[in-house]
């Protein structure tokens, strides 16, 4: 298969990932949503990498994981303190920084 | 062969994708979630990266997944009030995000991916291999490697301090109101939410 | 020591006397500062009388020195420099000038005494001698300027003296505003003068001025007449003349020394010394000599009719500088100097005359209520009637040599000036009249209350405090100089003072006596020899025409002020009541004051309320609240974004993306 087409379907990917984040109220499929968005990437980079034949992007891809994963780890680490303190979890209800 | 791995790999993918965005209870759209991952996992062996593959599963829909799972189950399933607050939010949003796809769509199949091979250049065998792969972070990618550990050393000690319970914020009988915060309305927090965090 | 040192040395004792006295206001006890002040302008005139034996030395074309501290302004084409300039001119008046201060200065010594400014008071003064000498010894337009704009300063800071009586500060207002008005003139004149000429200083500008004008040029002319508005505000001649009656409201001494004998004089010095303009500018010349004469008349008929003291002897001076300012328009400069000098002897003794009623008066100045002070006051008495001889010209006194010369060479140039000349002899009647008026009202006859106290007691009468100008009450140490009121017959130095100008206005004559000698003349010469009017000289014999004539009009101008008040009283009042309007008409002073009031004040106010109401308001308001509201409104638009929701960042972010990428997209096709 040519490299277009895993592009393709990353960029989508991607999309789908970006207006979820956007569309989406509650803070995990945010979360989740996030996620799709970084796997688009990793998809693109796995990609690439094959088609120039460098495993320099499969590293990369590896490396992008493991942020994911502090990602994560961190993101639901507020989910649990907000509930901890009775605070919506509503990312509209959130909202004391305004100007 | 490969189309038709392709294929199906790639309704996989967007499928759980268009499933996470979907579904009103949190707790399938993290299932969508796992799908989508190993639908991934599958392109990535299509790839011939296998040690991204696996480490997708081993990892990313296993250790990661499973704490999506946890919280999940923790925090509970709320469903979403259907009013949107921000006006246009629900009409930019999509047209943003097509938008998007369409621009890097067109940067993709522009001409300057013509330049590549359709079908890749010669690969060595072991080509994504663990060996290979363990040894590019042993020998070139050592400093992300560390990097990336440390990273991790410190996301987990971030998490233990911020999800840890601290006495005077709930006492252990407080958790008996859990059973009426089913809705997502805002309620007033028992506690100051301007206490210092930490 | 060269001559500019002396006259350096001239400008840098009162500067010394008003720095110290004003540093140590509150340390210098008692009369201390009286005496430094007086001491410094005595010191002054010391160095004066030695400048002008330095002077005498030279050989007398070349009796003219320059002299220049520091550069003042040197750069794109000016060069001015804070420079001095030395020659019979400034020497003489640097010698009028002092001589008199110091006079003033020991009268005031006593006189202030009890006055609670009294520090301040010999500061301001020696500060006003200070800027005085240096207008006189400028040697270039812009220390001019600077001089002049001082001693209007000093005017202002002495007329309103009193400045918690309303009135004195209303007067100190007036006089700076119109000063200011003289003040545009002068500096206008001199940007003139630098456009034409490319200098400012005095030598330059008198060498070139020939060669670059024609004779009555537009440009030339304009430059005399704007001179001529500084002029006449300065010396208080038509029509700017409103504020010297009410400059009467400072210190007595205020008045002797600035307003008779110096300040006012500062324009006719400018005309003479300009006069290499005015040879130019003929037609400017003539405006200033009429405008004199003008003012000699209009000032005389009002001094005959109005009943303050101070006011009789404040027209007595604006009709006098008339005079001065006739003598030095039609080119006879030496007499109309020289009758400045005798003007300033009289003026001044008058002046402290008056100082001295007026605190036997318990600060009353209305003439009508004064008599009798010819027993109470004989010394104060005697010095009045010199006074008021040498103002009327009698014949020998100081005041009859000058003021006939000027009205000798009026008329021996012939042509329209001979109307100077007649109107000169008239005013001069009219000088008799209104001066002996005063002393054959305030000296004979049944002593008034405050006289018969005095004569009684040997105490001067104690009285409220009262404004003199309008009769109300006032606190104890705004007005009259402190609770004790000082007399000449009491205080040795006022006593000092007068009795040197008394022998001064009586001989001060002799040293120009037609035929006999001429001092003054010779001395001056110098300075104008680049003149072509000065060489006129009226024969001996038409000289002592008019002073016949002068001495004639002088004493039946006696002898009709005799008749009125002395011989047959309440003839003033018969003819008051028969010209009613004539009387009230030059009792308001031909309403001068009410004629700048509708003509300038009002529509100067009526655009300033308009400017205030409108423009003021809608644009300049406009335009600021406008911005405000530009910015206010920005902010509250730019505001709303910043709403809290994090999913519309989220979407600003990606549509910032999408735009971004859209953009590299386009441009890389």
């Amino acid at each position: 298969m040519a490299a277009e087409w895993y592009l393709v379907l990353s960029a989508l990917l991607f999309a789908v990932g970006a207006v979820g984040v956007l569309i989406r109220r509650s803070l995990i499929v945010i979360l989740l949503c996030l996620e799709l968005m970084l796997n688009a990437g990793n998809l693109a980079l796995v990609a690439f990498s094959r088609m120039l034949g460098d495993q320099d992007g499969q590293v990369f891809a590896l490396i992008v994981m493991v942020v994911a994963a502090c990602e994560v780890v961190i993101g639901l680490g507020l989910i649990v303190a907000l509930y901890r303190r009775r605070l919506p979890l509503d990312v509209d209800d959130l909202r004391e920084l305004r100007g | 062969m490969v189309e038709v791995c392709f294929f199906l790999g790639a309704i996989g993918a967007l499928g759980g994708a268009i499933a996470v965005v979907g579904f009103r209870n949190p707790f399938y759209s993290v299932l969508a979630l796992i799908v989508h991952l190993f639908s991934l996992a599958g392109l990535f062996l299509l790839l011939h990266s296998e040690f991204v593959a696996a480490a997708q599963i081993v990892v990313y829909a296993g250790a990661v997944m499973v704490l999506y799972v946890f919280v999940t189950a923790y925090v509970g399933g709320a469903e979403e009030s259907a009013w949107e607050p921000i006006p246009g939010q629900r009409l930019l949003a999509p047209l943003m995000g097509a938008a998007l796809f369409v621009e890097l769509s067109i940067a993709v199949l522009g001409s300057s991916l013509k330049a590549l091979n359709g079908e890749g250049p010669e690969i060595p065998l072991g080509f994504g291999s663990p060996a290979a792969i363990g040894r590019l972070l042993m020998e070139r990618f050592m400093v992300a490697f560390e990097a990336a550990s440390m990273l991790l050393l410190l996301a987990a000690v971030g998490a233990v301090v911020l999800a840890s319970r601290r006495d005077r914020d709930h006492p252990p009988a407080a958790e008996a109101e859990r059973g009426e915060r089913q809705d997502g309305i805002l309620r007033e927090p028992s506690e100051p939410s301007t206490r210092a965090a930490v | 020591m060269s001559a500019t040192s002396w006259a350096w040395l001239v400008l840098l004792f009162p500067l010394l006397g008003s720095v110290v006295t004003a540093l140590g206001f509150r340390l210098l006890p008692g009369r201390t500062a009286g005496l430094v002040g007086t001491v410094a302008i005595a010191l002054s005139f010391a160095c004066g009388v030695a400048l002008l034996v330095n002077l005498l030395g030279d050989p007398a074309e070349s009796r003219h020195h320059a002299s220049s501290l520091w550069d003042y302004a040197s750069a794109a084409g000016l060069d001015i420099k804070l420079g001095i300039f030395v020659d019979p001119l400034s020497v003489f008046m640097v010698l009028v000038v002092s001589g008199v201060s110091t006079l003033i200065h020991l009268y005031s010594y006593s006189y202030m005494a009890s006055d609670a400014g009294y520090n301040r008071f010999f500061s301001y003064l020696n500060f006003f001698v200070f800027s005085m000498l240096l207008l006189v010894l400028a040697g270039n337009f812009v220390i001019l300027i600077v001089g002049w704009a001082f001693v209007g300063f000093a005017s202002y800071a002495l007329i309103s003296f009193w400045y918690s009586r309303e009135t004195a500060t209303r007067a100190g207002m007036k006089a700076f505003v119109i000063n200011v008005v003289g003040d545009v003139g002068l500096v206008l004149a001199t940007i003139l003068i630098f456009r034409e000429l490319g200098s400012f200083d005095y030598g330059q500008v008198f060498a070139t001025a020939p060669q670059h004008f024609q004779t009555n040029e537009w440009t030339v002319v304009a430059i005399c007449l704007l001179l001529l508005v500084g002029a006449f505000a300065k010396s208080a001649q038509l029509p700017l003349h409103t504020w010297l009656p009410d400059a009467m409201e400072g210190p007595t001494p205020v008045s002797a020394l600035i307003h008779a004998a110096t300040m006012v004089t500062a324009g006719v010095y400018l005309i003479a010394r300009t006069h290499v303009l005015f040879d130019l500018a003929p037609t400017a010349a003539d405006i200033a000599a009429f405008t004199g004469l003008a003012t000699l008349l209009v000032a005389g008929s009002i001094a005959l009719v109005v009943t303050d003291l101070k006011r009789v002897i404040a027209y007595s001076t604006m009709s006098q500088i008339g005079y001065m300012v006739i003598g030095v328009s039609i080119g006879a400069y030496s007499a109309g100097l020289f009758h400045l000098m005798t003007h300033a002897f009289f003026k001044a003794l008058l002046f402290m005359a008056a100082g001295s009623i007026i605190a036997a008066m318990a600060n009353r100045q209305d003439i009508d209520r004064m008599s009798g002070f010819g027993r109470a006051m004989p010394f104060t008495a005697v010095t009045l009637i010199i006074g008021s001889l040498a103002l009327a010209g009698f014949p020998g006194t100081s005041g009859f040599f000058s003021k006939d010369e000027i009205l000798s060479f009026a008329s021996d140039r012939g042509g329209i000036y001979t109307i100077l000349a007649v109107g000169g002899y008239l005013g001069a009647l009219i000088t008799a009249i209104y001066s002996f008026r005063l002393v054959f009202r305030i000296l004979p006859g049944e002593p008034c209350p405050e006289a018969r106290h005095l004569i009684e007691t040997g105490h001067v009468v104690h009285a409220e405090p009262v404004n003199p100008a309008t009769e109300e009450p006032e606190d104890t140490g705004i007005g009259f100089p402190g609770p004790e009121h000082h007399i000449a017959e009491q205080a040795g130095g006022m006593r000092i003072a007068m009795s040197v100008l008394a022998a001064l206005a009586l001989v001060g004559g002799v040293v120009q006596i037609p035929g006999v000698d001429d001092v003054i003349g010779k001395f001056l010469e110098p300075s104008f020899a680049n003149s072509p009017l000065a060489a006129i000289h009226p024969s001996t014999s038409d000289e002592w025409f008019g002073l016949g004539i002068g001495s004639i009009v002088s004493v039946s101008g006696i002898f009709v002020a005799y008749l009125l008040y002395v011989a047959r009283p309440g003839s003033t009042a018969v003819l008051i009541e028969r010209l009613r309007p004539l009387h009230s008409f030059l009792f308001n002073k031909w309403y001068f004051d009410e004629a700048i009031d509708i003509l300038v004040v009002r529509p100067v106010l009526a655009v300033g309320s308009f400017a205030n109401r409108t423009f003021e308001r809608l644009v300049v308001d406009g335009i600021v609240n406008g911005t405000v509201d530009l910015v206010r409104g920005a902010g509250g638009i730019v505001r709303t974004v910043q709403s809290g929701f994090v999913r519309s960042y989220a979407l600003l972010l990606v549509s910032g993306f999408a735009g971004l990428a859209l953009y590299f997209l386009v441009t890389s096709s």
